[in-house]
């Protein structure tokens, strides 16, 4: 179950861009490790467990996962990972530009019986894990389904909740919640931007 | 992108966009439960005022399988036959909401009329327009063409990949062919060269300011060793009589431009031939060519469900007009 501390967060030294830091670098490392081993300890291992992560930035959390998951477990990191695009089942398509579609791969024979453990960087309306609840029931029907978040920034809009959360950060509708990683922005940092904090 | 009327309209980048998602269509298309929920709601209408089997299935699996409504119109047993103009025909459809209208003509041009003269608000996909183009034939092509010839064939992602370097001869019927007028205009936007091999009498007139070269020899054509011939079928439903004086005879126009046996093995090893269909078996393309292992011509049929997925996808997913929602920005990609 979550276990993530509330905010105000450590490391609040302002950032060389604007916003606030709320997570750096060592932060969002030991809250994927903390994850990684509630995921074992939660699933009494990581025999039938799977990771997908959802394009863009929850893909390389997902990996990142993996490989503690491995690390711990002993199994093979790419047997544990994949990818989980939902492009096709937003339900707020036609409100936006149209997006490009991610790629979708999932490791081993599929995910019948397994547990699927949904990993994204930031929670907030609860939209895109519920596109990804339905593209899951389309590649087959896994014994579980769990989500991972880096962030859980609140105001839910449907009745979706994180099994493992990296940090709880109450934010304001105005504030914007972004999540940098080394994969795709050259560093790992979380930073608040906005609204009048 | 509002509408896809030509192949020319495409930039590059563009052309590579559609490639790049009809890859994750055709990637949807491998799963037990094929269908999407993406386009529900929509409608998509199959306006085809002439024949058509492959092109037009493909629209309403492509369109099916994205879950948008679809309705098929033919000319034949349709209003059409009791006189009505286009423009009537499109108001019609219009009034029954159809966000896309999927159009095949005889006339060139109809399509960029219907998309222009404001007659529907809908997306208009030009599925075939008399002579002129055939633009989803032209990507389902290239994309077939990377699938096989781009990334060590097929064993590294071709994504975001163009077509630069490969060299296609385009064989056959070309003043008919609007297939070809759209591969040439596509493949020159990404990057590939083009030979077109055809008679003399079945070039169209100002072929020299085509961006290709032209040969009317296939076996000096087939020398120049091309990774991929592209076979057209001999419209003779366009030319008056038997043959319309095109060319002598149909065995003559085998010899000199038929792909067979011995043409084929002049090929190189990676070599791949492309027909739009259907095929005229014997005429332009023998049994031996159609029927090998370098043929990929049912292929394309596949393909051309994900490219058209992808191109009903662009055209109908996103809707810059609606007001913009703020929700779940975060995920928003720059």
């Amino acid at each position: 179950m979550s276990t993530g501390t509330p905010a105000p967060a450590s490391g609040g030294a302002p950032a060389g861009g604007t916003g606030t830091t709320v997570l750096g670098a060592d932060d969002v490392g030991r809250a994927l490790t903390r994850i990684a081993h509630e995921v074992v300890e939660r699933n009494k291992g990581v025999a039938d467990v799977v990771l997908l992560g959802i394009p863009t930035r929850g893909l390389p959390l997902a990996r990142r996962l993996a490989q503690r998951l491995a690390q711990v477990e002993g199994v093979a990191e790419r047997d544990l990972v994949g990818s989980l695009d939902v492009t096709m089942h937003r339900d707020d398509l036609a409100h936006h530009p149209t997006r490009t579609i991610g790629e979708t791969y999932v490791p081993g024979d599929g995910v019948d019986g397994k547990v699927v453990v949904l990993v994204d960087d930031v929670l907030y309306s609860g939209r895109t894990i519920r596109a990804a609840l339905d593209a899951i029931s389309d590649l087959g029907r896994p014994r579980a389904v769990q989500l991972a978040v880096l962030v859980d920034r609140g105001h839910r809009e449907l009745p979706i909740r994180a099994d493992y959360v990296g940090k709880n950060l109450p934010t304001a509708t105005a504030e914007r919640v972004r999540v940098l990683l080394a994969e795709t922005d050259g560093e790992d940092r979380v930073v608040i931007e906005g609204g009048a904090r | 992108m509002r509408h896809l009327l030509s192949a020319a309209d495409l930039s590059p980048a563009q052309a590579v966009h559609v490639l790049d998602t009809a890859a994750q269509m055709a990637a949807t298309q491998a799963r037990e439960i094929k269908k999407l929920p993406t386009l529900r709601g929509r409608t998509v209408v199959n306006l085809f005022f002439e024949d058509s089997t492959r092109t037009r299935i493909s629209f309403e699996t492509a369109a099916k399988r994205l879950s948008a409504d679809v309705i098929n119109f033919s000319a034949k047993g349709s209003s059409v036959s009791k006189g009505e103009s286009l423009k009537d025909t499109a108001l019609t459809l219009q009034a029954m909401g159809a966000d896309a209208v999927v159009i095949r003509h005889q006339a060139s041009g109809a399509p960029h009329t219907l998309a222009h003269a404001g007659w529907t608000s809908g997306a208009v996909v030009n599925a075939g327009d008399g002579m002129h183009q055939h633009p989803t034939q032209a990507l389902l092509d290239a994309y077939t063409l990377r699938r096989h010839l781009v990334g060590d064939r097929g064993t590294t992602d071709t994504t975001g990949r163009d077509l630069a370097g490969l060299h296609v001869a385009i064989v056959g019927d070309v003043l008919h062919s609007r297939v070809a007028r759209s591969n040439v205009q596509l493949l020159r936007t990404l990057g590939a060269r083009v030979t077109l091999v055809a008679p003399p009498t079945l070039l169209p007139v100002g072929v020299h300011t085509w961006p290709a070269t032209v040969s009317y020899d296939l076996d000096d054509a087939l020398a120049t060793r091309p990774d991929a011939v592209m076979m057209l079928r001999v419209q003779r439903e366009r030319m008056s009589s038997a043959g319309g004086g095109f060319f002598p005879s149909p065995l003559e126009y085998t010899r000199g431009y038929g792909l067979d046996a011995r043409r084929l093995a002049t090929l190189p090893d990676h070599a791949v031939v492309l027909h739009p269909g259907p095929m005229n078996r014997g005429l332009e393309i023998s049994a031996d060519a159609a029927d090998s292992p370098r043929a990929v011509i049912v292929e394309q049929v596949a393909n051309g469900v994900a490219v058209r997925m992808a191109v009903l996808y662009l055209l109908l997913a996103g809707d810059g007009t609606r007001t913009t929602r703020t929700t779940d920005e975060t995920k928003v990609p720059a």
